[in-house]
């Protein structure tokens, strides 16, 4: 049994199709990255992971558990929890609140048990909230934790996003460019801070368009291109591979030749 | 350390962290000012006008966990306010009950009605859902004035009587009204407070600040968008379930026209959307204001509606809108697991505020 199988999902939006055919799998502790051209389908297929789209068709397992048909909140609960392109939180509540939507999933107290400060709301209230800061102390936001997210930089943000889907208690974390808008100093430091991750237990799933972000922590490499999967490898397999080269630059070769 | 005491020499920061310092002391000079007011024989008039700012508080803190937590616009609360209203009248004079269960079934239909107006949401939102609220507002003053045989039409509800307890009965000129709607109103504050700290109040906040993120993290977002709609018409149904003893013993439908849902609205947005405090500023000043500003006669409304553009303008969060500068209020139980990993923040530490202008009110 795989961690995560992917068999064979396309997705099709009208007459595009964004995902074709694709196949992938991912072992647990792996760092594993999707990449491509601009518009190739990457963020398509966390997507589809993560229940957004429904997938026209083929099929996908976490831990042995069927994916498609499920609820974006069924996937959260089983272990997969994902970043945003472009940062998405909650500007204006506090850091500490981000992280604790985060463990929404996981606390059980109902709305009477939160209204009546049963025992139960204290008890699960505590422990989620010493959970989030841990994290936060984790991930060196600690300091940070009473602002409000909105107020934080740019690299301090997609850490927060980081912490508030590692709250959700995921195995599986997708992180969809998380380098995008780092300055060279902010990436080595995200780099480092995403292998303490899978050091930590996490399998990281990663899109990204930096290159050097990929080569450097990558297990294993997907390439895809307008929707299809054109090579898979190790790191050194993908550099040399042609098919590769000639979806990133072989565009400009040809040009040329006309 | 830098990085987190920004704002920290602001006025704000230190009106805040002085009332939050003396908060027992400042809740118990209030408490007893609030509740011996009816002892200070005040003329009919002011304690109409304190009857009314309490009641509008309790409206605007009702639509507030619409609006201000979950960012669903309601147009339409003047429905929920009548069937509270309604209901609370009719089961005293048709159906003899006394008043205080007559005003808790006002407010429980009131939800159930909020639940199925709920409803929509799921699919709704923005715009779209406003216009949803807005025709059933309308639609609920039809039904009021149509339905005759239940409602008594355009006659209205006559005779409605006062309310009783332990012999004693409650009416503007004893302060009874004022007592029971500063009781109601302190309640809705404290349930809405808790509602706030909770997983509850963070969902609702989490689908106003980003759906599609929350979503994503796990939350149920159509059953808190429901449930808001409930919590909000419950509250809104008792406060008219208290309106409609008030009024002189008689309520028709034009009691609950639009102009009232706009009124509550206003409350919610001129004294600062999501806030507690600003509900009681907002309905201080737009009761107020008619009353001070009367001997300008028909001119008022216009600088009412000036002033209202104006504040847009100028001050979008509302008057009391800021961002609180303390710290996350943690749980007693938090603050002593915290303290046994020793990772207790000290109190020095500060919220920076989310871009300027967050102080604007306090400067000049």
């Amino acid at each position: 049994m795989k961690f995560l199988r992917v068999k064979n999902i396309t997705m099709q939006f009208g007459g595009l199709l964004a995902v074709d055919n694709l196949s992938f799998h991912v072992d647990k502790g792996e760092i594993v990255s999707l990449i491509g051209p601009n518009g190739a389908g990457k963020t398509t297929v966390f997507n589809v992971l993560t229940g957004v789209y429904k997938v026209t068709a083929g099929s996908m397992e976490f831990k042995g558990e069927k994916l498609e048909g499920k609820t974006p909140q069924e996937i959260v609960a089983l272990g997969i929890s994902r970043t945003f392109q472009n940062p998405r939180l909650f500007p204006k509540m506090r850091v500490i609140e981000n992280v604790l939507i985060g463990t929404h999933i996981r606390t059980k107290y109902n709305f009477f048990d939160g209204l009546l400060r049963t025992k139960r709301f204290q008890y699960e209230e505590a422990e989620k909230t010493v959970r989030a800061i841990k994290i936060l102390e984790s991930i060196g936001l600690y300091e940070y934790m009473n602002s409000y997210a909105g107020s934080l930089p740019y690299g301090a943000q997609r850490k927060l996003e980081i912490a508030r889907a590692m709250a959700t208690d995921a195995e599986l974390l997708l992180l969809d460019e998380p380098a995008a808008g780092m300055n060279p100093t902010e990436t080595e430091e995200l780099l480092r801070f995403i292998r303490e991750l899978r050091d930590r237990g996490f399998t990281i799933l990663l899109i990204e368009h930096d290159m050097k972000v990929v080569m450097n922590i990558s297990d294993r490499i997907y390439v895809l291109d307008h929707g299809k999967l054109i090579a898979h490898g190790t790191p050194n397999e993908i550099v040399n591979n042609q098919r590769v080269i000639e979806a990133y630059l072989g565009g400009e070769r040809k040009h040329a030749k006309n | 350390m830098n990085k987190t005491n920004i704002g920290k020499n602001s006025l704000l920061y230190n009106l805040e962290h002085f009332f939050d310092r003396y908060k027992v002391i400042f809740a118990v000079v209030f408490g007893i000012a609030a509740f011996s007011v009816p002892f200070l024989g005040l003329s009919r008039v002011t304690l109409r006008l304190l009857t009314m700012i309490s009641l509008y508080t309790m409206l605007g803190m009702g639509l507030n966990v619409l609006i201000g937590y979950t960012g669903q616009v309601s147009l339409g609360h003047a429905g929920f306010y009548a069937i509270g209203a309604y209901v609370c009248a009719l089961l005293q004079v048709d159906a003899g009950w006394s008043f205080w269960p007559a005003l808790l079934a006002g407010g429980i239909f009131s939800a159930f009605v909020g639940f199925l107006l709920g409803l929509p949401s799921m699919r709704l939102s923005g715009t779209y859902l406003s216009i949803v609220t807005l025709g059933f507002g309308e639609v609920v003053l039809m039904i009021l004035k149509q339905w005759e045989s239940v409602t008594y039409g355009n006659y209205g509800i006559r005779n409605i009587p006062k309310p009783k307890l332990f012999g004693f009965t409650f009416d503007l000129q004893n302060g009874g009204f004022y007592i029971i709607i500063l009781v109601l109103t302190i309640l809705t504050g404290i349930f809405c407070t808790l509602i706030r700290n909770s997983k509850t109040g963070r969902a609702f906040l989490a689908i106003k600040e980003d759906e599609f993120a929350a979503i994503m993290m796990g939350i149920n977002t159509s059953k808190y968008k429901i449930l808001a709609f409930v919590i909000s018409a419950f509250i809104t149904g008792i406060a008219g379930g208290f309106y409609s003893v008030i009024n002189n013993g008689y309520i028709e439908p034009t009691n609950f026209t639009f102009n009232i849902s706009v009124l509550m609205l206003s409350v919610v947005i001129v004294g600062g959307l999501g806030t507690i405090r600003g509900m009681v500023c907002g309905a201080a000043l737009l009761i107020l204001f008619p009353e001070v500003f009367r001997f300008l006669q028909q001119w008022r409304f216009v600088i009412y509606g000036v002033l209202l553009v104006l504040m847009m303008q100028f001050r979008p969060q509302g008057i009391l809108g800021w961002q609180s500068t303390l710290p996350y209020r943690l749980t007693k139980q938090t603050r002593k697991e915290l303290e046994k990993l020793n990772l207790l923040p000290d109190e020095v530490k500060t919220p920076k505020a989310q871009g300027r202008g967050e102080y604007e009110i306090f400067k000049g």
